[in-house]
């Protein structure tokens, strides 16, 4: 316990709050001059309302289009489910420079959709979130609504309300507490977004998280960062608190109605509206930016053909420090090494936090714990990753130079996914479960490794797969502690996109499909064995 | 003393006293069945035996040890469930053997094959525990308790979950499966005629309390209050004069006598009551009639009366006499 709990408080508190401070201490003296500087600037009330306006209007489009989805993909039956479920999760787990790329590929001045003027506009930004997270209310809401007794609604018929009013009087409340919780976990997304926003805001959008990373790195304004850092932190805190108070009632909710699927067969008739909308998204909005990605990557000055591929074997020409697949490998072994202290962690910090103590004060500290190990999801990545720049520089931890802190980073973002996966597992173990194997002659080491440590097995390939895919994709933190002679891919496929000429876009793109292809290949994998518990 | 000895027992949620200061005793080789409605505390007294509820009060002993402080794994002690809880991702194999980890692999063979045997699924081994049926379900949860020889074996309503027939046959399985291994047994049940089908004795539960523990005919005959009377299905309880005017026998002023399930018999010499109702129960016809009392009481009748009236006497060979109150 005290392992995950140190580490924590090491690569995450330390690092977080030493930043923060950094923004409170000028000269030796405690100061709020910066916060009140920072919070009196017109251009910091710009950039909050861009994020909260980004954030707002993605998270509607989301549900809107995620509700219709939901009820497809989780409460019908028909043949290629499975398939276009797969397909609908892949954006989810893309690097978001690679999201940012591709949506870049289509609005772009040579772009299929150039015509549309959307090129570094709000409009894109929104679309590209909306992308990226709408497999997160179709998985949140499909999970619950799969499993609610159809039979309320069936009785509501009965008592002749049309299908409308059945769905806004008998279904809607019931997926409600899903909706709300998917809802506030896509609202934090869309709030801490860094990747999507730096490769397609240009000069004009930022969110504060990259408002951020330009004032450490381009204005070296620790205070005004620090600020923004609060700022952001109770935007979080709010969007966290939403999102447990909605599970809480959502896990309710499901005790109500037991485990029996109600999944019905497709029928034309009922099912059509919902079947046209989520057509229209898959297509649309999911396969015309991948697609057009792909094929963009094969087009080159002399018409179709492999080049942007084999100049991936180069630096193109001196932008970058190293060939791409030399960053190809680097992130490989580094997600590797960052996927393994992820799980290890994950797999302690779930194993406690599924406890249920009958001591009021240790089962308060769990579920302390429980959100202690989720704010990684929100507090800014690039926090994180220039707080490691300026705490572990000195003694007792001087690993600035050690090529360990990237792992580190990447590991402290992909933990509260592994912990969203493996916990809801390990809770929905019957606590008679424990006492049957206790009563059979275990103690409580075996029935650790009997009963949860077997269980927990069904969520670890997904786990694994989480962690891995958002270690390889992880751009927020590792932008500030990769070195130049040793970059991960999505650090050069930015560099690449920022450089002017058309090789450059070539390799950029060719870099994102390898990269999207390897996460995808990794997501796949991990779904096959994924436990029906999993919240993401 | 040999065996369980339960003495001043005490189990407390917050205010609510589940278990009220009980002593029980199990001799080895005894089964003993506790009967109680819903709520009556007798699966809290289980769970403190087994030491999965911590006793507030009180100790729990075998053969003269104290195991208060002893943890759940090292008791010796096994249970069956409720609802089985068996370990889905085992085999019906795995089940059984999951208790036997620090026997020889040779022997837990064996002792899965015997036991599979005993329970009468033979050959089930391999099969995965979601293919079971209910009934099925149960019996390897049987299999899997008895496997590591328990020197106690707790039974919490292992039967409540499944449906009557399937229940009055694996009654009958139970019982061969403790006799033949020589188990010694409490069992928790809300349903008399388990208990008393399997029991040396039976311990009637209410509101926490242990009131009365005797051999089942025993208890039957000799009910010591009018809650015990009245659980095992006596009633309703009338003054020895109400019950002499009937053709029952008499009891003194503080005693009451209370009318057992077929002791109100049709007679055409007998006492005229008024009906009250009819209905059929498995292939009998239930009269409702009025006691001169005015207590609606029950006669059993092959068919249903064509009048409004019926003519009975009490016979003494079916009714008790308990203490009033």
């Amino acid at each position: 316990m005290l392992l995950p709990v140190g580490f924590l408080a090491v690569f995450f508190a330390w690092p977080v709050a030493g930043l923060i401070g950094r923004g409170f201490v000028v000269d030796g003296d405690f100061t709020l001059g910066g916060l009140r500087d920072v919070l009196a600037a017109p251009r910091t009330w710009r950039i909050i309302g861009q994020t909260l306006g980004l954030a707002v209007v993605g998270t509607a489009a989301a549900v809107l289009l995620g509700i219709p989805g939901a009820y497809l993909l989780y409460r019908c039956r028909f043949p290629g489910r499975g398939l276009v479920r797969a397909l609908v999760s892949v954006p989810f787990v893309l690097p978001t420079v690679v999201v940012g790329v591709a949506f870049r590929s289509l609005f772009a001045a040579q772009g299929p959709l150039a015509g549309l003027g959307l090129d570094e506009t709000f409009a894109a930004i929104v679309v590209a979130l909306v992308f990226f997270n709408y497999s997160v209310i179709v998985r949140t809401v499909g999970a619950l609504w799969s499993r609610l007794d159809p039979r309320a609604a069936e009785a509501a018929r009965v008592l002749g309300a049309s299908p409308v009013r059945v769905f806004v009087t008998v279904t809607l409340p019931s997926i409600a507490p899903a909706v709300l919780s998917g809802a506030s976990l896509v609202f934090l997304f869309c709030a801490t977004a860094f990747g999507i926003v730096m490769v397609m805001g240009g000069v004009g959008f930022g969110t504060i998280e990259t408002e951020i990373w330009y004032q450490t790195t381009q204005l070296l304004d620790l205070p005004a960062a620090a600020a923004l850092s609060i700022v952001q932190l109770v935007v979080v805190a709010g969007a966290l608190s939403v999102a447990a108070r909605a599970r809480t009632r959502a896990e309710q909710a499901l005790r109500l109605r037991g485990d029996d699927t109600a999944e019905q067969p497709w029928r034309a008739r009922r099912d059509l509206l919902p079947t046209v909308i989520t057509a229209a998204v898959v297509v649309v909005l999911l396969g015309v930016p991948m697609i057009s990605l792909v094929v963009r990557s094969f087009v080159t000055a002399d018409g179709w053909g492999l080049r942007n591929y084999q100049l991936l074997a180069t630096t193109g020409e001196g932008s970058l420090s190293v060939p791409v697949w030399t960053a190809a490998v680097n992130s490989l072994v580094i997600a590797g090494q960052a996927c393994a202290l992820a799980v290890l962690l994950g797999v302690l910090v779930s194993l406690v936090a599924s406890r249920r103590p009958r001591r009021r004060v240790l089962s308060g500290g769990v579920k302390l714990l429980d959100a202690a190990f989720m704010l990684p999801l929100g507090v800014s990545a690039v926090t994180v990753g220039f707080g490691f720049l300026i705490t572990l520089n000195r003694p007792p931890f001087d690993l600035r130079t050690s090529p360990i802190l990237i792992p580190i980073a990447q590991a402290i973002v992909a933990l509260p996914l592994v912990v969203r996966t493996l916990l809801p597992v390990l809770r929905a173990i019957d606590p008679h479960q424990r006492e049957a194997a206790a009563m059979l002659g275990s103690g409580p080491g075996r029935v650790l490794a009997t009963i949860d440590g077997a269980l927990a097995l069904r969520g670890l390939g997904l786990a694994v797969g989480f962690a891995f895919a958002t270690s390889l994709g992880e751009f927020g933190a590792t932008s500030f502690l990769s070195r130049p002679d040793h970059p991960t891919l999505p650090v050069v496929i930015f560099r690449l996109i920022g450089r002017p000429g058309a090789d450059n876009f070539g390799m950029a793109l060719a870099a994102s499909v390898i990269l999207a292809v390897v996460t995808a290949a990794v997501m796949a994998a991990a779904e096959l064995v994924r436990p029906r518990e999993a919240e993401l | 003393m040999s065996g369980l000895a339960v003495t001043g027992a005490e189990v407390r949620y917050g205010d609510l006293v589940a278990v009220d200061d009980v002593d029980l005793a199990v001799a080895p080789g005894e089964i003993v069945a506790l009967l109680g409605a819903s709520g009556s505390g007798k699966s809290s007294l289980l769970r403190g035996v087994a030491g999965l509820e911590p006793l507030t009060a009180g100790r729990v002993c075998w053969s003269g040890d104290d195991l208060s402080s002893v943890p759940v794994h090292k008791r010796g002690f096994g249970m069956m469930f409720q609802d089985g809880q068996l370990f889905a991702h085992l085999s019906v194999e795995g089940n059984i053997a999951y208790g036997l980890f620090r026997e020889p692999k040779q022997l837990r063979r064996e002792r899965v094959t015997e036991l599979l045997d005993v329970v009468g699924l033979a050959g089930y081994g391999k099969r995965r525990v979601s293919e079971l049926s209910g009934g099925q379900a149960q019996r390897v949860a049987l299999a899997r308790s008895l496997a590591p020889r328990p020197r106690l074996l707790l039974l919490d309503e292992p039967l409540s979950a499944l449906d009557r027939n399937l229940r009055e046959h694996l009654v009958g399985v139970l019982a061969d499966a403790l006799h033949t291994t020589g188990t010694t047994a409490l069992y928790v049940t809300h349903d008399q005629d388990e208990a008393f089908a399997l029991a040396d004795r039976v311990g009637v539960m209410e509101n926490g309390r242990l009131l009365q523990t005797d051999a089942p005919a025993v208890l039957w005959r000799h009910p010591d209050s009018q809650a015990v009377a009245a659980f095992l299905g006596y009633g309703p309880f009338v003054t020895g004069e109400v019950s002499q005017r009937l053709g029952g026998p008499d009891a003194p002023a503080d005693r009451l006598v209370g009318i057992g399930p077929a002791a109100l018999l049709p007679d055409s010499g007998g006492v005229v009551l008024p009906l009250i109702e009819q209905r059929y129960q498995r292939g009998e016809v239930l009269v409702g009639v009025q006691l001169p009392d005015d207590q609606p009481a029950t006669v059993r009748l092959p068919e249903k009366v064509p009048d409004a009236t019926l003519q009975v006497s009490l016979d003494a060979a079916g009714c008790v006499s308990v203490p009033v109150g």
